[in-house]
């Protein structure tokens, strides 16, 4: 008989959502609870049949909302337990305040997040509204260009929430119907090798152990809220410090080498462009279509947005002519999040570029290798205004 | 306790010291304080069990007084007291 | 046999019962005597008690960091979500078990308090969820009617005609026109559950329904009348009281369901006319001194003797049928 291990050491096409439930099944959390909603369905549906056929040996609740998904998740974590639950948009937002009560409690948890568009109007497809909604939770996260990324930084990202410096949680961002749902060429490792990497689970003051009773979110006042908080920004000091190091072991274990930021054709570019997610892999594209014309561009990709890599993206962007950083959410009334962030990030740069910002892809709206052309163009021809919000496939 | 710094205290607002609230003797809000007397008491254990803040003293179900560190003065136990054991007095009569 | 308050009284005479003294509820509050019968059962009964509380009154007043007044494991997440997070430490519990994390014979027992806010209202999709899904666990309702902790705020628990701050007894209209929400018979209509009410003043009934409720295999949820000396407006040594003649007028009548039975566990040959609970508390004055005072009163008192009624009814309907064996 063959194992299921054994099945998927070849690369399998598999979607990123099964990607990601394999990924899931091979750290096989002691409890999972979940709440379905389009894209993220199934990944619950997938995990739920691994464990009814017993491939694990997860207790899963099938919770009532993605509020109390998150709040029995908090529950289960507090008590020492390896817990995981996964949600898109309204699902996120919905359990908005129990998200930042999970990153204030220092409960290690890693939720796979689908990026979907928040409501309204409703819309069940792509862009990064949810998960900008959570920046400022506490949460780490990270963002996967395809269904490899997404099943890999799954498994890191156990290891980053549980490290001693960290202690909190993860979501790890996939977008929603082109990766969740599009079929690529994924390499699941073998199950030993995934364990052994993730490890065994930390339980800090865990509730179960009744010999050292302790007391989980107790009333702060104006005495100690300040302090609890700085503790936390100290947690994401730490996974700023920790990051490269957890992702030097993974590459030992498995061979593929994390960081804040991959460099693509970056080092004579004259026009870098900048973005979060799937549309890198487009990005990509575009470049090498323009290179292959002469047009010096390069890709800035972050993987990590949370804790934001600053420095990185200063070392890189730092005396280059043009950036323009693409955005798949606005922030109304403000620049576009990931605009907002960079420039920043070049505030003490010696020779700050010239930059442009894009908000494209809002509700799922295709972005093609032409209409990132389309600002690598205006940055190469010196056509950028820095205060100026433009726009990728909007019919304006 | 004197406010701590934050490298001070357990990460995640987590208090690891159980029940440490015994710390804060809420005795001091008293305005009415209960007198118990010995007398009159059967020891039927009515106080005991309905104290909010488990202020009587008690030994093996025989009645041994108030613990004045955390009574409230609500007068519950004097109102339960089917032997009128407990009078309730002005606090003020016993600031020395 | 019946868990006497004597056994208690001898078990916890030095011992704490997982509540310690320090916490800042009211004097003569309710919620702190509701908490310390039910935990001093569960120990009693050898059980290792976790708890869960909702925000509210007792979660607050027991844990203003850095001080925390629980001797017992003890989380506190948000308002309207302790059941799902009870839920999650229960879960916990039975995969570490299964993992060997923990000994098979540990008797835990979870426990969630909620005050009626955190019950009726925001917290009912939650404990709707849990019940339904079975988990092993104790709910306990302390119900101060109101939304106490932030100053008497109407809940789907306050009777009609109590004076709360957001639906105040006024020139025009006289208070919360809506009945108290009927949480026992919301929670006993999910069928596989253990649900009861009780009180303070009848210490052997309520200790007999918490060891029903912790023994129950599945969910079990406990409405326990509370009463706020604050809002209430009562004299602080009256909350015992208050809670007897609750009981003696039928506003709170005591029985159980279990899996569909029903069972009135306290049968007075007569009752005192619901008026008299009314007029003991400072909160229905504003109310009875209305010239509509009596046709209110006298609704509330049909509905009393209407649900008593059929109380009576469905304990003999129910006679030996539980819904599930």
């Amino acid at each position: 008989m063959v194992t299921v291990a054994e099945k998927m050491r070849a690369k399998q096409a598999l979607t990123g959502a099964e990607a990601v439930a394999h990924a899931m099944r091979q750290i096989e959390p002691h409890v999972v609870a979940a709440y379905p909603i389009t894209p993220q369905t199934p990944i619950v549906e997938y995990f739920a049949q691994f464990v009814a056929d017993g491939l694990v040996k997860t207790e899963m609740i099938p919770v009532e909302s993605e509020h109390s998904a998150m709040s029995a998740v908090v529950g289960a974590a507090a008590s020492g337990a390896r817990a995981m639950t996964a949600t898109s948009a309204n699902g996120l937002a919905l359990m908005h305040e129990v998200v930042y009560i999970t990153a204030s409690m220092r409960l290690p948890v890693v939720m796979p997040v689908v990026n979907r568009a928040l409501s309204g109007p409703i819309n069940i497809h792509c862009d990064h509204s949810d998960s900008m909604a959570e920046r400022d939770s506490g949460w780490i996260q990270l963002y996967a260009e395809n269904n490899q990324e997404a099943y890999e930084l799954t498994i890191l990202a156990v290891r980053l929430a549980e490290s001693e410096e960290v202690r909190l949680p993860v979501m790890v961002c996939l977008d929603g119907f082109i990766l969740s749902h599009g079929v690529e060429p994924v390499e699941i490792y073998p199950d030993d090798q995934v364990k052994n990497f993730v490890g065994e689970a930390k339980p800090y003051y865990p509730l179960l152990d009744t010999s050292h009773p302790v007391t989980y979110g107790p009333i702060d006042l104006y005495d100690y809220y300040f302090e609890h908080k700085r503790q936390q920004i100290e947690g994401m000091k730490g996974a700023k410090r920790l990051f490269p190091a957890i992702a030097q072991e993974f590459e030992k274990a498995f061979g593929k080498r994390y960081d804040f930021v991959e460099r693509y054709r970056t080092d004579d570019a004259d026009c870098v462009i900048v973005a979060l997610g799937s549309t890198n892999s487009t990005i990509k594209y575009a470049v090498d279509w323009m290179r292959e014309e002469g047009q010096k561009v390069g890709l800035l990709k972050l993987w990590t947005f949370r804790p934001f890599p600053k420095e990185e993206i200063r070392k890189a962007l730092d005396g280059k002519k043009a950036v323009v950083v693409l955005d798949r959410a606005a922030s109304f009334g403000a620049e576009a999040p990931l605009y907002e962030a960079v420039k920043s990030s070049l505030y003490n740069a010696a020779h700050r570029p010239a930059m442009g910002s894009y908000i494209y892809g809002l509700g799922g709206r295709d972005i093609r290798p032409e209409d990132i052309r389309k600002a690598a163009d205006n940055a190469l021809k010196g056509e950028l205004n820095a205060d100026e919000q433009m726009y990728l496939g909007l019919r304006e | 306790m004197a406010a701590k710094r934050w490298k001070e205290i357990p990460i995640g607002g987590t208090i690891t010291e159980a029940g440490n609230a015994k710390e804060f003797k809420t005795g001091s809000w008293r305005v009415m304080r209960p007198i118990h007397d010995k007398n009159k008491c059967t020891s039927c254990m009515l106080c005991w069990l309905y104290c909010p803040d488990q202020a009587i003293l008690q030994t093996q179900g025989h009645m041994d007084g108030i613990n004045y560190d955390y009574c409230k003065g609500c007068g519950l136990c004097s109102s339960v007291c089917p032997a009128k054991a407990i009078e309730m007095k002005a606090e003020t009569e016993f600031l020395e | 046999m019946p868990i006497t308050m004597k056994e208690l009284a001898l078990e916890f005479d030095k011992k704490n019962p997982g509540i310690t003294q320090g916490h800042r509820l009211c004097p003569g509050c309710g919620a702190p005597i509701t908490a310390k019968f039910v935990l001093m059962v569960a120990k009693h009964l050898g059980y290792d008690p976790l708890v869960g509380v909702a925000t509210g009154c007792l979660e607050v007043s027991t844990t203003i960091y850095p001080y925390t007044a629980w001797s017992i494991p003890y989380i506190h997440n948000a308002f309207e979500n302790v059941s799902a997070t009870v839920s999650g430490v229960e879960t916990a519990s039975r995969a570490l078990k299964k993992w060997g994390k923990i000994p098979q014979d540990k008797r835990h027992a979870f426990i969630a308090f909620g005050g009626d806010g955190g019950t009726y209202d925001i917290g009912l999709q939650s404990l709707s969820g849990a019940v339904e899904r079975g988990h092993n666990f104790l709910y306990v309702l302390y119900d101060n009617e109101g939304y106490m902790n932030t100053g008497n705020q109407r809940s789907g628990s306050t009777p009609p005609g109590a004076q709360t701050t957001t639906a105040p007894v006024g020139k025009v209209i006289p208070g919360k026109p809506q009945l108290k929400k009927n949480i026992v018979e919301i929670i006993a209509a999910h069928e596989n559950v253990y649900a009861a009410t009780v009180s303070l003043s009848d210490p052997v009934d309520f200790f007999n329904k918490v060891e029903k409720g912790l023994n129950f295999q599945g969910p079990a949820f406990l409405a326990a009348i509370s009463p706020c000396v604050r809002f209430w407006r009562v004299p602080e040594s009256d909350t015992v009281k208050i809670a007897r003649l609750a009981v003696e007028s039928n506003y709170w009548p005591l029985y159980e369901v279990e899996k569909g039975v029903y069972r009135v566990t306290r049968k007075p040959k007569s009752f005192k006319p619901v008026e008299e609970f009314l007029k003991s508390q400072g909160r229905f004055r504003p109310l009875l001194s209305r010239p509509d005072a009596d046709k209110i009163v006298g609704e509330l008192q049909a509905y009393v003797d209407a649900r008593w009624e059929r109380l009576l009814a469905l304990e003999e309907a129910t006679k030996d049928k539980p819904i599930r064996k």
